[in-house]
């Protein structure tokens, strides 16, 4: 039964140096793959490598155990280098049954070669079923290429402990130790860190674990990693990008976020939850998306500009005040964690298919600004950049953020704290008694308002159509002119906009254009095509609303142009789709609108972070349709 | 100046506001409709209790009675339909400073604000609730509301309603956590006076059910009401809302109901037979949910960067 057995270790192997490493732990939901894999991502990313991680997460909180369906786990890419995507095929499974792996496979998460280690008690499992179903999927793994080693997981960790499911994940994790040669004092550092909150006995247990772990690789397993590190003076961060939006809103001198739960953006409000009370903030749990949105927008035209953190149900339900945070001009930063939609949707996966929706989903016309992170650093700057352009335009600011940033780590140098950053004090000097509550700045449609307290500048906000005066106006003119006045704010915006960075030459055949989480997967597909001679550029949109400046003069420098992205799009393979009726991805419909451009599309709906490989696919498809 | 302290020099009222103060425009409501007693009681509670305007905030959602705060001279945020309670709600969460009044409809807050209304019980912010229920929806041109009795007659149910109304007091009195539930009519200004004085005094959610009349669309109900003076029953009581002695002689039935006694006011509030004036409950402990809110304001800016820096550490690689 136990194979690895039959591998004989004389002598001590010399670690093999390689670039980087893709690596996968996939379990039944609660086996704590997420938290061993995190602790091996912060290990790495503490000796100096890149590194990325996506959440693999069930849709259930319990699903079926032993399931293709029940897949859970995290996939951890690691390298010498800055680490921007979660990249191809992973080259390392840890899988502790036969049938989750399953759940990736179906994902082409893995390739021939790819070597599994795989959880063995199975194979003597009193159900004969089970036994079964072990001894064909072995076969089939070996089948497709698979270096499968068996491994006695559960039976070393009950040399251990008593009870082997809470604990397998720091046994993997002090194996892992040892395939990547990570010192096991930072194993060690790990657990205190994250059991800081446990007691002693636990800890000690778990470290036990760890120490078991490490041998048992270092007198079984004959291969053995060094993935070295860079040497760098910079201080740095490691956290996710649901992390990096709780802190960037602690960091804006916000002090009030006001949520209801949903998937995948929750977590951002539980480490405010957590850390809030220490910058003079609080938390209010909303008793639906609705009020949520409306507590923030009340406690916001009182006082300091308020956020509230949603996911695509959310905003749809938010929508109405939404409209009047734009009609009223009442600053606001909302932050949509995107999922796959319409409707409940995939929760937990990735997809950009709430750009339209947010620019353009409410009644009437709701300028606004709206940008994107795309890497995990901006989900920190971004937040108190909108906290900024919220006060200095009044009006409600957007950042889309997606599943594959929330919970995928990244490390980012820390962040120098600016005291600019933090929100001033509120206004509460009297009013000049001559000004408007609506004062448009004839060319820029800036005003300043007045918040409850500023004696004289009592006036009745509304979300009717207003005058300068604030008052209800049914005035033709009046509204025509308020409307435009609204609009002027977010075109005097835009002036203040460089346009984008081109990655790559500025002429060529073919121009790339991303938004949101993509930037890593598509640089590094920008970067293996023009090693291939392929003559490809990209640019990344962080504002899409308005847009950044100068876009149709780079769309011009190029033969063609497409949009990547992770939303809906009709393939132009079907005969059903023709160019009287397809549908485009959301960027694209709105980039060509925008600049009169012929500008195709990439996109899919699979709920799966882009691989660069998939990318540089399309990029020599749609060249070879030139 | 030395020898001075300036620590005890008292304050003198550098401004006595009059009723002139806080009005604002010429109210739009129909002759007779029953927001213009409310209105005009509100000017004077503010009158009395010297409320500066400037820390006044009325909210509203939308309906005829939500256009309330366009005709006071303080802060005023017109909101949306069915969900004034939120704004409120995040005005009052960090502003322990301000005074807040929701003005809301039957429509607005029993139908489509239902579900705000009742987390804003539980919630229980200091805040003076006006329901001002006429039992139609005015602004729309009479559709039946969820207050509107069997059989009522509107656009939208031509035969007449079939269901039996929501009681807003029943309900109120059914959440946790209520602190504060009375009830007025518009025809008696000086009962519903004393009635929005209390609740303004009473620290939390307090809730006053404003029973009034839309001429336009019910009118005979209105009649039918007033006329009717066996079906009002005056809650008196010593912790109760006290009248005048020349008000109180009007009513022609009274019972003595003790305010804290919750299980009779529920069973006061199921008896649609009468209308009960005054207070049914108040709990003067109940948990206010913006004690909490406000109770870690004003961290400096050095506070805030050390607190960044500690979770960086946390962070730190």
């Amino acid at each position: 039964m136990d194979k690895t057995a039959t591998l004989e270790k004389t002598e001590t192997l010399k670690a093999l140096k390689i670039d980087e490493h893709i690596v996968e732990i996939v379990s039944d939901s609660g086996e704590g793959a997420q938290k061993c894999g995190v602790s091996f991502a912060a290990i790495s990313a503490k000796m100096g490598n890149g590194v990325w991680t996506v959440e693999i997460i069930p849709a259930e909180i319990q699903p079926p155990a032993r399931s293709r369906e029940g897949a859970s786990g995290i996939r951890i890419r690691i390298g010498s280098k800055k680490i921007t995507n979660s990249g191809n095929e992973a080259n390392l499974v840890i899988a502790l049954n036969e049938q989750v792996p399953y759940g990736r496979i179906d994902q082409n998460a893995y390739k021939e070669g790819t070597t599994m280690l795989l959880e063995c008690k199975w194979a003597t499992d009193p159900s004969k079923d089970i036994r079964k179903k072990y001894a064909d999927a072995l076969a089939d793994f070996k089948s497709r290429g698979y270096n499968v080693i068996e491994i006695p997981m559960e039976l070393e960790c009950l040399k251990v402990v008593k009870n082997a499911r809470k604990g397998k994940n720091m046994w993997v994790l002090g194996m892992l130790c040892y395939i990547y040669s990570r010192g096991i004092e930072k194993g060690e550092t790990q657990i205190k860190n994250i059991f800081r909150k446990k007691s002693d006995k636990i800890i000690n247990s778990n470290i036990d674990l760890l120490h078991a772990g490490y041998k048992w690789a270092k007198a079984n397993l004959n291969f053995h990693y060094d993935v070295p590190g860079m040497d760098t003076d910079e201080k740095m961060v490691v956290m996710n990008g649901n992390e990096a939006i709780g802190l960037g809103v602690a960091a804006s001198g916000m002090e009030v976020c006001s949520m209801y739960p949903i998937t995948p953006a929750t977590s951002a409000s539980h480490l405010l939850a957590e850390i809030f009370k220490n910058f003079g903030g609080r938390v209010h749990q909303a008793e639906d998306e609705i009020a949520a949105v409306g507590f923030a927008i009340g406690s916001s035209y009182a006082g300091k500009t308020a956020v509230t953190i949603t996911s695509g149900p959310g905003m749809a339900l938010k929508t109405e005040f939404l409209g009047l945070a734009s009609m009223a001009e009442i600053p606001l930063v909302v932050i949509d964690v995107q999922r796959g939609g319409p409707s409940t949707g995939l929760p937990t996966k990735v997809e950009q298919s709430d750009l339209l929706s947010t620019i353009y989903g409410m009644p009437g016309d709701a300028p606004k600004i709206v940008m994107a992170t795309s890497t995990i650093e901006e989900c920190f700057h971004f937040v108190i950049l909108a906290r900024k352009l919220a006060e200095s335009f009044r009006t409600p600011v957007y950042i889309l953020t997606d599943a594959n940033l929330a919970t995928g780590q990244q490390p980012y140098p820390r962040p120098k704290i600016q005291k600019d950053w933090f929100a001033p004090p509120i206004d509460q000097s009297p009013w000049k008694d001559e000004v408007n509550p609506y004062e448009w700045d004839a060319n820029t449609g800036l005003s300043k308002r007045a918040i409850p307290g500023q004696a004289g500048g009592q006036f009745t906000l509304t979300g009717l159509a207003h005058n300068s005066q604030g008052k209800v106006s049914y005035h033709p003119d009046e509204n025509q002119e308020s409307s435009e006045l609204r609009s002027r704010k977010i075109a005097s915006f835009q002036k203040t906009l460089k346009p984008p960075t081109i990655n790559g030459k500025e002429k060529g055949d073919l121009l790339i254009v991303g938004w949101g989480s993509t930037l890593g997967a598509i640089s590094e597909a920008i970067d293996i095509a023009q090693n291939e001679g392929i003559n490809v550029s990209s640019i990344h949109l962080r504002f899409l609303n308005p847009l950044e400046p100068g876009l149709k003069e780079i769309f011009n420098n190029f033969k063609k142009v497409i949009t990547i992205e992770i939303n809906y799009s009709d393939r132009v393979d079907n005969p059903q789709f023709t160019d009287d009726n397809r549908r485009y991805s959301q960027l694209s419909w709105m980039l060509r609108a925008h600049t009169l451009t012929d500008i195709d599309c990439y996109s899919n709906v699979e709920g799966q972070p882009l691989s660069p490989k998939r990318i540089v696919d399309v990029i020599k498809h749609k060249l070879s349709n030139l | 100046m030395y020898g001075l302290n300036t620590d005890i020099a008292l304050d003198s009222p550098s401004k006595y506001y009059s009723i002139e103060n806080y009005a604002k425009g010429v109210a739009r409501w129909c002759p007779g409709c029953g927001d213009h007693a409310v209105l005009a009681n509100m000017q004077k509670l503010l009158r009395d209790k010297q409320m500066a305007p400037e820390k006044t905030v009325f909210v509203s959602g939308i309906g005829c009675s939500s256009r309330f705060p366009h005709y006071m001279n303080t802060y005023g945020f017109h909101g949306l339909h069915g969900r004034a309670f939120p704004i409120a709600e995040g005005i009052k969460f960090r502003r322990p400073d301000l005074d807040i009044f929701v003005i809301t409809g039957d429509g607005d807050c029993t139908s489509i604000g239902a579900g705000a209304w009742i987390h804003a019980i539980r919630y229980n912010m200091n805040m003076t609730v006006l329901l001002l229920n006429n039992e139609i929806y005015g602004l729309t041109k009479k559709q039946s509301s969820p207050t509107s009795r069997v059989g009522t007659v509107s656009n939208t149910t031509p035969d007449g309603s079939i269901l039996p109304p929501i009681s807003p007091i029943q309900t109120t009195l059914g959440v946790s956590n209520a602190s504060f539930v009375a009830q007025t009519t518009d025809w008696n200004p000086a009962h519903m006076y004393e009635t929005i004085k209390a609740a303004y005094e009473h620290k939390g959610f307090s809730f006053v059910h404003i029973i009034q009349r839309c001429p336009i669309f019910q009118g005979a109900l209105a009649d039918e009401q007033v006329a009717n003076k066996d079906a009002i029953v005056y809650l008196n009581h010593d912790n109760g809302i006290k009248v005048d002695d020349t008000i109180a002689k009007m009513f022609k039935n009274e019972i003595n109901h003790d305010p804290t006694d919750l299980s009779t006011a529920r069973d006061l509030a199921k008896d649609s037979s009468k209308i009960h004036m005054g207070l049914f409950y108040q709990d003067k402990d109940a948990p206010c949910y913006d004690d909490y809110g406000a109770s870690n304001i004003g961290f400096t800016v050095e506070q805030k960067e050390a607190a960044l820096n500690a979770e960086f550490d946390k962070f730190a690689i």
